[in-house]
């Protein structure tokens, strides 16, 4: 049996309290406070504990969806970012870069929300960029 | 936040305003009480009567939308009493004397008569956040979320300035973000106008570094916000849209005007972890891996970027949203390589000098590092704005207090806010499929004061019609003194009892474009059941 704890960060809110997963052979089976933590030292609410549950949840997307005749199918990888690229580049050489947007999360990484306004500016080439948290 | 989460625990007063801090941010409702027990003085001003206002030294229900005037009427009688931070206006601020010109109109008869607050309460509340320094005050989308948003959260700047309560320990203007990391978005250049650690689009200089750093030349144009977006799609000039992470279906503040313009679009592309109400309707979803199978970091409410860690391989055949976008970038045309997130971290910090340039993985460590931290020595900021604002001066706006758009009237007679409970997140994606989470609250309600109730003849339970100018929507009632009379309050959880189809897209703040959620007006019926009231021709 492997059995570790694994840092990470709550993300049901801003308050940024540091968790650690408890991952047992491969699965996550709890959430847990970290003591030492600056922002929560030790302590978590009731969305902090069952942090894990939404990852192991059956309800996860298993593997990309195309439309076709009206209903989402599954795809493999190299199918739904080619479809995704090559309709991204028709609207844009037909109707010009401005002609699409991107919505960004404020439950994406850094690193990720970094890329996906470069792929919005470098990419596409529109400053169409925002995120839901005006909302 | 202007301060940290930790400072709170030493202020000597602490003021909330539209923030249910107990169940939206709960691990900072502690060092509420943490202070408290240090004999900190708390003021808390929220439509409802939330758990904190029981704690209260002073706790106001406040008219919905009507924070400008109150805050202007605690700024009147702050310069009145001369409790007003003198030499810290003199030496740090300017246009002062506009302010207390703006004020002085806002004497306690018209705020009362506003804010539906006693001038008593308005009185305790000017004197016990302006003489127990340091002060902080926290708000959340209860200041925001309305056609004055920007108006009330420059109010909130006011007051903390009028009193010196900017730029020292334990105190400032503390915004306590919604979503774990709106923060880091923002500082991302996740933002039409902006690029990262807010450098604008509009600068030449900007644009040429990023120009040359990423090989291509950019646009200097500013994009749309995420309420243009809408309109541009109704209009036929946005015809693709692609959605990270986000389930705007139920979280745009109008569902019938949402739902009509992603019909308009030619194509939708939707990455998630689940098949939201927004995924339902795409052309083109990517399955996403969650926070447990990725390494990265998130920037919480106090600046402080902490990194995550993988724990688990992607369950079934997700990849992490990083990767998804270097791969579509590389079908683009635009080749996009990184060996891993802290490749990708190293380079946006290497672009963001002033706030992220001193971060590295090394370097956060386990606790973090508050930006701005601008160098590799740098121990980072604890709170902003120590011995000079950004722009030198801090400068006061006098602002006046507006109407919210909607009004009740004959026909819509009930305010109607919205909002989220203790055991759910934001449109309930993650948390709703979480049995421990479900199970605390498994369907949406209405809350409603008893006495709107019993002439209503509404009992707890019954199925209640909302309609607003907008739409209609059905909910069980729950009878309850936390909401006074006249309102009602929907949680915005829950995709059944979509509250999006009462709100309103055309209610936004003109400046910041978020949507007035907290303020709509409605009307109420009780649904009979039995048989429907219409002839039924054979
Ligand atoms: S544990 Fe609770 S307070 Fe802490 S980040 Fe998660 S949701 Fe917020």
């Amino acid at each position: 049996m492997e059995c570790k704890f694994v840092p990470s960060v709550c993300s049901y809110c801003g308050t940024g309290c540091g968790v650690l997963f408890e991952v047992v052979n491969g699965k996550i089976k709890k959430t847990l406070p970290m003591k030492s933590h600056p922002v929560n030292q030790g302590k978590l609410c009731i969305k902090g504990w069952n942090l894990h549950e939404h990852v192991n949840s059956f309800m996860r997307l298993k593997s990309p969806l195309i439309r076709e005749n009206g209903r989402l199918q599954k795809a493999t990888w190299n199918e739904a970012i080619q479809i995704t690229a090559d309709n991204l580049k028709k609207i844009s050489d037909t109707y010009g870069p401005d002609s699409i947007g991107v919505l960004v999360s404020a439950k994406m990484t850094n690193e990720e929300n970094y890329l996906a306004q470069k792929f919005t500016r470098a990419v596409i080439g529109t400053n169409n960029v925002d995120h839901c948290a005006r909302l | 936040m202007t301060n940290s989460i930790g400072e709170i625990e030493d202020a000597g007063c602490i003021f909330v305003i539209g923030s249910n801090t107990t169940a939206c941010h709960p691990l900072i409702a502690r060092r509420i009480f943490r202070a408290k027990e240090k004999r900190a003085k708390l003021i808390v001003a929220d439509p409802r009567n939330i758990q904190l206002s029981r704690y209260a030294d002073v706790a106001v229900n406040h008219r919905l939308g009507s924070d400008v005037a109150l805050l202007n009427g605690m700024m009147h009688l702050i310069i009145k009493n001369k409790w007003h931070a003198t030499d810290y206006i003199a030496t740090r601020t300017e246009d002062f004397d506009k302010l207390a010109e703006g004020v002085a109109a806002y004497t306690p008869e018209r705020v009362s008569a506003i804010a539906e607050v006693t001038i008593g309460d308005l009185e305790r509340m000017a004197e016990l956040y302006a003489t127990h320094s340091p002060a902080a005050l926290l708000y959340a989308m209860g200041i925001t979320q309305h056609v004055t948003g920007v108006d009330n959260v420059k109010s909130c700047c006011n007051l903390a300035m009028l009193t010196g309560n900017v730029g020292i320990a334990s105190a400032g203007v503390n915004p306590l973000r919604g979503q774990n990391n709106v923060q880091g978005a923002c500082d991302m250049g996740g933002l039409p106008n902006v690029l990262t650690g807010y450098q604008p689009v509009s600068d030449p200089k900007v644009i040429e570094k990023f120009s040359k750093a990423w090989g291509v030349s950019l646009s200097q144009r500013p994009g749309l916000t995420i309420t243009d977006m809408v309109q541009a799609m109704l209009d036929g000039s946005l015809k693709g849209l692609v959605v990270i992470g986000e389930n705007p279906k139920l979280s745009d503040p109008d569902w019938n005007h949402l739902h009509h313009a992603l019909k308009e679009l030619d194509f939708l592309v939707v990455q998630d972890l689940f098949l939201s109400e927004t995924a339902q309707v795409a052309d083109v979803v990517l399955s996403a891996a969650s926070l447990a199978e990725k390494d990265g970091t998130f920037t919480n409410s106090e600046r402080r970027c902490m990194r995550i860690h993988q724990a688990i391989a992607p369950i079934g055949d997700c990849l992490s949203d990083w990767e998804i976008i270097c791969r579509l970038s590389t079908a683009m045309g635009y080749e996009m390589k990184y060996e891993s997130p802290e490749d990708i971290f190293d380079e946006l910090a290497s672009l963001t000098e002033a706030s992220y340039g001193g971060m590295t993985y090394e370097r956060l460590g386990i606790d973090g590092l508050q930006w701005p931290c601008p160098d590799l020595n740098h121990p980072g900021t604890l709170y902003l704005h120590k011995d000079t604002f950004k722009r030198g001066l801090g400068k006061f706006h006098a602002i006046e207090y507006q109407h919210p758009a909607e009004m009740p009237d004959e026909s819509y007679p009930f305010f109607l806010t919205t909002g989220r409970m203790f055991a759910h997140f934001h449109t309930g994606t993650m948390t709703r499929i979480s049995p421990s989470l479900d199970i605390e609250q498994r369907t949406g309600y209405v809350e409603i004061n008893p006495k709107d109730a019993e002439s209503l003849d509404i009992q707890e339970g019954d199925i209640v019609i909302l309609s607003s100018r907008r739409g209609e929507m059905e909910a069980p009632a729950r009878i309850s003194e936390d909401v006074k009379p006249g309102n009602l309050f929907l949680p915005i959880h829950f995709g059944e009892n979509p509250t999006n189809v009462l709100t309103s897209a055309e209610a936004f703040d003109p400046l910041a474009k978020i949507p007035e959620f907290k303020v709509s007006a409605v009307k109420v019926k009780k649904l009979v059941e039995g048989r429907p009231d219409v002839d039924v021709v054979c």
